[in-house]
C-alpha cells in the first residue's frame, strides 16, 4: 500500500472515531472546561506551525525564498476577505512568478 | 456550500500535485470530511514526513471534534449505527450554524447543513483532483499555495486572544525545532502551545 493510501485510511478511521465518541459513547456528560479549552487551541497552534514549515523550511533550515511572496499575496487576499480558492491561487501564482523571474 | 466546494477543489488540486491519486483524495474527503486536517496530512507527506507524522498531525487537528461531539451528544437518539452516521456530519461549520454549544442546538439543522457541506466538499475535491492532473506542479508554486492556504485556515481560527497566543507559540516552536528535528516533528511539537487554552477566560 502506498504512503498516500495508508494516510488516507488511517486519518479517515481516526477522524470517524473522534467524531463518534461523543454521540455514540459518552452521552450527555459535561466536558471539563479546561480540556475543552486546550483541545480547541490545537487547531490554531498546529496551523501556525504548518504556515512556518510550509513557508520557510527547506529540509532542516529556515530560508526566505519565493514562498515569502506567496505568503504575502495570500495574507493580502485574506485581509481583503477574498474567497479561499483565490487565496490559494494568489499564493501559488506569486510564488511561481517570483521563481520565474529569480 | 460554494465555500465548501472551493476549499474542496483547492484540496483536490494540492493533493494531485503532492502525488496523491484522484481516487485517494476523493475517498479522503468522503471519510475524513475535515479540511485543515486533510491539507495538513498531504503537506506533511509532501514535505518528507513519515505516514505516522502525517496521521498524528491530522488527528491532533481533529481532536477538537471529540469535544464538539460531546457538547451535542445528548441530542442524538436511536441505534449505535444511526448515531455513528449522524455524528460524522458534525464539523465546525455545521455545529456553529445549528447552535452548537448553546441550549438551542438543533440536530436537524446540523444534519441538513452537514449533508450540503459534504456534497460540496466531496464534489469540489473530485473537480479539483481532475483539474490538478492537468497542472504541472513544478511550475505552479505548490509550496507557496500550501503556505497561503494554511494562513487562510489559521486566520479563520484567530477569534480569541488565547487563539493568538496558541498560534504564536506554535509558530515559534516549529521555527526553533525545524533545524534540529526530523520533518514532521516540529509540527507535532507545536501542540504544546495549545496549553494556552488551559487558562480560564
Amino acid at each position: 500500500m502506498s504512503a498516500a493510501w495508508a494516510t488516507v485510511l488511517a486519518v479517515g478511521a481516526g477522524t470517524a472515531a473522534l467524531k463518534a465518541v461523543g454521540p455514540v459513547v459518552v452521552g450527555g456528560r459535561r466536558v471539563p472546561p479546561r480540556l475543552f479549552g486546550v483541545l480547541s487551541m490545537l487547531a490554531p497552534a498546529l496551523l501556525a506551525a504548518l504556515v512556518v514549515v510550509e513557508g520557510f523550511a527547506a529540509g532542516r533550515s529556515l530560508v526566505l525564498d519565493a514562498r515569502l511572496a506567496g505568503l504575502a499575496a495570500g495574507a493580502l487576499a485574506v485581509a481583503l476577505r477574498a474567497p479561499i480558492w483565490l487565496v490559494v491561487l494568489a499564493g501559488g501564482a506569486a510564488t511561481a512568478l517570483v521563481r520565474l523571474i529569480g | 456550500m460554494p465555500a465548501a466546494f472551493a476549499l474542496g477543489a483547492s484540496f483536490g488540486v494540492l493533493a494531485r500535485a503532492s502525488h496523491v491519486g484522484a481516487l485517494a483524495a476523493v475517498v479522503m474527503s468522503g471519510t475524513t470530511f475535515a479540511g485543515s486536517a486533510q491539507v495538513a496530512a498531504i503537506s506533511v507527506l509532501g514535505g518528507g514526513g513519515t505516514v505516522a507524522a502525517a496521521v498524528v498531525a491530522a488527528l491532533l487537528l481533529n481532536a477538537r471534534y471529540a469535544v464538539i461531539g460531546m457538547t451535542v451528544a445528548e441530542s442524538f437518539r436511536g441505534s449505535v449505527l444511526r448515531r455513528f452516521g449522524e455524528s460524522q456530519l458534525v464539523i465546525d461549520e455545521s455545529w456553529a450554524l445549528s447552535g452548537g454549544g448553546t441550549p438551542r442546538f438543533d440536530r436537524r439543522v446540523m444534519l441538513g447543513v452537514g449533508v450540503a457541506l459534504w456534497v460540496g466538499w466531496v464534489g469540489g475535491t473530485a473537480g479539483g483532483a481532475l483539474l490538478g492532473g492537468l497542472i504541472d506542479p513544478s511550475s505552479f508554486g505548490l509550496d507557496g499555495a500550501f503556505a497561503a492556504l494554511f494562513l487562510a485556515l489559521l486566520a479563520a481560527q484567530l477569534r480569541s486572544r488565547r487563539a493568538v497566543v496558541a498560534a504564536a507559540g506554535g509558530a515559534l516552536i516549529a521555527a526553533v525545532l525545524t533545524p534540529v528535528a526530523p520533518p514532521g516533528v516540529p509540527i507535532l511539537a507545536a501542540t504544546v502551545a495549545a496549553l494556552a487554552g488551559w487558562s480560564r477566560t
